[in-house]
């Protein structure tokens, strides 16, 4: 029935449009027929004038029928008509208040605006609020022009503006496009593109009662899609039952993006868990030193990431670039001065070094404070780490994120390998099982515990500059993660490298999963709670070593 | 293994309850307490007049230093370093904060037994006793020991302040507990209740002193001693060493608990920060810098530490964390048995030197 009306309606203005054009043609002529001189223009006078009236339907005040003109120009012939609708969709396609030329405002920022010639797209010099007049539109016109242009752009272009009109028309199919978008289908050649339109055209009958179009919809992740389907659902009958279905196995679908993308989060934080430990497990695991400078030094990386980046304003890539080997250099550099000239002088006294260390790390904190500032500094990331990376509807990584958890997994590939295949892995693993032993077979244990101080120092600068990129770099950074970072190296187990990947991975995930059902400080006390109780039952973490090591 | 045979030395020669320190310490205690009183009642007028702020500024200390006896009684005589103890002088803090706050306005839920003084005397010990008993038996059952034990400490005094932060636990939040007027029916601001809480927390010290001396000459403060210096032989000899950790933690959970009941009257506040790790460390450097494992070290640790603090936070507040930092690290490395430490090698010296003399003489 409405359908009936509406294309009666369209019929109707149609009519109107094309007497309306007579009349013109017909005042053209006459004006010709005054005025020789002006015939060699007259083909071209013709060509202006059919688009002319196009854009004159829409000079009314009901959206209603300015809805009709955008409809006929869509199905003109005009060449313009792409950027007509999108200018009057923009609310920048305007009529002069004083007479009869049309324009497209380029730019509406200011109080002058640049404008151009609707129809011959011809600079046409500024404009301004009192001498141009934009063209109104609502939120259903909106609507509805959004759909032609979508429709429009379904005709032309390459595959990927095809496919993102086609997406654009999900939920944007009514009676008057319905038919078209039908015929678009059968001759679109691009199976993306035609089983996007399936889904618009689904939803479309399914709308309309159709219970079989359902199939099409199952599993699908799209939002507008939803949403229908559950005001859909929401009725009681035979179709609102199968939708209620459909929509169920959306549902699960969605949640296991969702599982996977706390999985993300979790392994995201993790890895700046690990990266935070890694360094101390290893300093801890051959010299049995607690460091408690440790956040600081990851501190130190982070402000070196960011004063490499005030020394190369604008390119913040390179910067990063640079601060990987940086963090590395600076951070290296103060553990091995620390290891120098403080924890030597502690040997076999762990509980002074451990008092010492964190001395040092007042120090170090304070220093930052009275050389940088208390305030917290932003380091930007460069463009490519900016933004997600959108898998589909339900799953979109950020990239931060996922750079940071690649990165992690790199320093860590690196210090296995450097630990499993170097003379100084080879030594610091002898150093670690009994070193006294290993003195004894010519390993100079000292320049290994330099060496290796230096190593776990230079990770934690690795860790800041990871760090640098996912919050903001301040003097309390670091204090903020050796609570966590301890827990992981006691979880993991001392000194070893793959009980520290595995434990700190493990709590950022249980950590992540736990907060939206208690929160986030609560879920911090559980998972603090669950390593004290889990030291209870296995005191040398989850990789405990077997047999007699030391 | 590490044994600390410095210790041994002096450990021998402090068998008695009454030796000279003991006698010494209590002394100068009860004579400085007494001097502060007689000062603080002379009329404002006179050079010698100690005003109220100061009287309540010492009795703070006195908190202090008890909250140091009981670090020093578990680190300087079972080895074990709590980083972690701030945790229970919160608890007793904030257990005298509700009964305080319970004075004014009615408290909700349990929470309303604490408006009677003896439950919240109870609760004073109880809390942070019944923490470390649940936390002792679960660390030293599976002999968590050394610097594992320091880190699950602090985690554990960490854990407390995410908790107390939160307003669903009924503490304040992160403001904590404020707005305390009246103890015992008496007014907080009157001047008779700041001299009262000086001499409270004096008396605290005092008897916290005794304890922890009558504890360490005691058969369990050799045994203790003797875990701390050897554990796995202690154990082998047929000792329960878990016992001893236990009874030893939860008697310096309560002395510190005590201390955070004497510290909130007097300091009119008790928030989440007191849990902080940092706090926790900074009692060890009280102990480290006065002499572990000699209960006069740790009160006179305390003492010069928080009056640096105070006088120098006032002149340079940029510059405390540099000089706490140095502390920490000056201390560990040239002043290993700290300022005791100093003294009684000074003190041996002259010793000596008078054997040396006497000997002579004989001869």
């Amino acid at each position: 029935m409405t359908k009936i009306q509406h294309s009666a309606g369209r019929f109707l203005t149609r009519l109107l449009t094309h007497s309306m054009l007579l009349c013109l043609l017909l005042a053209c002529g006459l004006g010709i027929g005054s005025a020789a001189s002006a015939a060699p223009g007259e083909p071209q006078a013709q060509a202006e004038e059919e688009p002319r009236a196009l854009l004159e339907a829409l000079d009314t005040r009901s959206f209603e029928d300015k809805g009709d003109a955008a409809q006929a120009i869509a199905e003109s012939a005009a060449e313009q008509k792409t950027r007509w609708l999108q200018a009057l969709l923009d609310g920048r396609l305007g009529k002069e208040r004083r007479g009869e030329r049309f324009y497209i405002i380029t730019d509406d920022s200011g109080r002058e605006w640049p404008i151009i010639d609707a129809i011959t797209f011809e600079d046409a010099g500024t404009g301004t609020r009192r001498t141009v007049e934009a063209f109104k539109i609502n939120n259903d016109l909106r609507t509805r022009i959004e759909g032609l242009l979508a429709s429009l752009s379904l005709n032309a272009g390459d595959e990927a503006s095809r496919l993102s009109a086609a997406q654009r028309l999900v939920g944007e199919v009514t009676a008057g496009n319905a038919d078209r978008v039908r015929g678009m289908r059968d001759d679109e050649e691009s199976d993306a593109v035609r089983d996007q339109l399936d889904v618009a055209l689904a939803l479309y009958d399914v709308q309309q009662g159709d219970i079989e179009a359902l199939g099409t919809l199952r599993g699908n992740l799209d939002t507008r899609v939803r949403n229908t389907l559950s005001s859909i659902a929401a009725g009681d009958s035979e179709l609102a039952a199968e939708a209620q279905s459909v929509l169920g196995g959306i549902e699960s679908k969605r949640a296991w993006y969702d599982r996977a993308q706390t999985l993300f989060f979790g392994l995201s934080a993790g890895s700046i868990l690990v990266l935070a430990a890694i360094g101390l497990a290893i300093t801890f695991g051959v010299m049995g030193v607690i460091n408690m400078a440790h956040g600081e030094l990851i501190m130190i990386g982070a402000y070196t990431t960011w004063m490499i980046q005030q020394a190369l304003p604008g390119q913040p890539g390179l910067a990063l670039a640079l601060a990987i080997p940086g963090g590395f250099l600076v951070a290296g550099a103060f553990g091995v001065l620390i290891e120098r000239t403080v924890i030597r002088f502690l040997k076999g006294r762990p509980l002074e070094t451990l008092l010492a260390t964190f001395g040092l790390s007042l120090i170090l904190q304070q220093l930052v404070r009275s050389v940088f500032s208390p305030l917290n500094r932003r380091v930007t990331s460069p463009d490519w780490l900016q933004g997600a990376w959108q898998i589909n509807e339900a799953l979109s990584l950020t990239l931060n994120r996922l750079a940071v958890l690649l990165f992690c997994l790199a320093v860590f590939a690196g210090l296995w390998a450097l630990m499993r295949y170097t003379r100084l892995g080879l030594e610091v693993r002898a150093v670690t099982q009994n070193r006294a032993m290993a003195r004894a077979m010519g390993v100079r244990a000292t320049r290994v515990d330099m060496l290796t101080f230096g190593l776990g120092a230079g990770v934690a600068g690795l860790a800041g500059v990871a760090l640098s990129q996912l919050t903001n770099v301040g003097p309390n950074l670091g204090q903020s993660y050796i609570v966590d970072s301890f827990l992981v190296v006691v979880f993991g187990g001392v000194g070893n490298l793959w009980g520290t990947l595995v434990a700190g991975m493990s709590l950022g995930v249980i950590n992540q999963v736990l907060q939206p059902w208690v929160g986030a400080v609560l879920a911090k006390i559980i998972v603090l709670v669950g390593v004290i109780l889990f030291i209870q039952k296995r005191p040398q973490g989850i990789f405990a070593p077997k047999g007699r090591t030391s | 293994m590490t044994t600390q045979t410095f210790l041994h030395e002096r450990d021998r020669s402090r068998q008695a309850f009454l030796s000279r320190s003991t006698l010494l310490t209590s002394l100068v205690l009860i004579v400085g307490m007494l001097v502060v009183l007689v000062l603080n009642a002379l009329p404002e007028s006179s050079a010698w007049h100690v005003s109220n702020a100061t009287v309540s500024l010492l009795g703070k200390y006195f908190t202090y230093m008890l909250l140091a006896l009981a670090v020093d009684l578990i680190w300087g005589y079972l080895g074990i370093l709590s980083l972690g103890h701030g945790a229970f002088f919160a608890l007793g803090g904030y257990a005298m904060g509700l009964y305080l706050n319970a004075q004014t306005s009615p408290l909700p839920g349990w929470q309303s037994i604490m408006t009677y003084f003896p439950v919240a005397a109870l609760a004073v010990l109880l809390a942070p006793g019944l923490l470390a008993l649940v936390f002792g038996w679960l660390a030293f059952r599976s002999r968590v020991t050394g610097v594992y034990f320091s880190i699950i400490t602090q985690a554990l005094t960490f854990a407390l302040m995410l908790a107390f932060n939160r307003n669903e636990m009924g503490m304040g939040g992160s403001t904590g507990l404020t707005r305390f007027y009246e103890l015992l029916g008496f007014s907080l601001a009157s001047e008779g209740m700041t001299v009262a809480l000086f001499v409270a927390s004096g008396m605290a010290v005092l008897l916290a002193f005794w304890l922890c001396q009558a504890i360490t000459v005691s058969r369990l403060g050799r045994v203790s001693v003797a875990t701390r210096d050897a554990e796995a032989r202690v154990r082998f000899i047929g000792y329960r060493v878990d016992h001893v950790k236990l009874a030893l933690f939860v008697v310096s959970a309560m002395i510190a608990g005590v201390a955070g009941a004497l510290y909130v009257p007097q300091v009119g506040i008790i928030n989440p920060s007191t849990f902080a790790p940092l706090f926790s460390i900074e009692v060890v450097v009280w102990v480290a810098l006065g002499g572990r494992a000699t209960l006069y070290g740790a009160l006179l640790g305390a003492l010069v530490v928080n009056y640096l603090k105070t006088v120098l936070t006032g002149v340079m507040p940029d510059a405390w964390l540099f000089i706490l930092g140095g502390l920490f690290v000056l201390v560990t490395m040239l002043l290993p048995q700290g300022i005791a430490g100093v003294i009684s090698t000074w003190r041996g010296k002259r010793r000596d030197g008078e054997k040396q003399d006497r000997q002579e003489v004989s001869a």
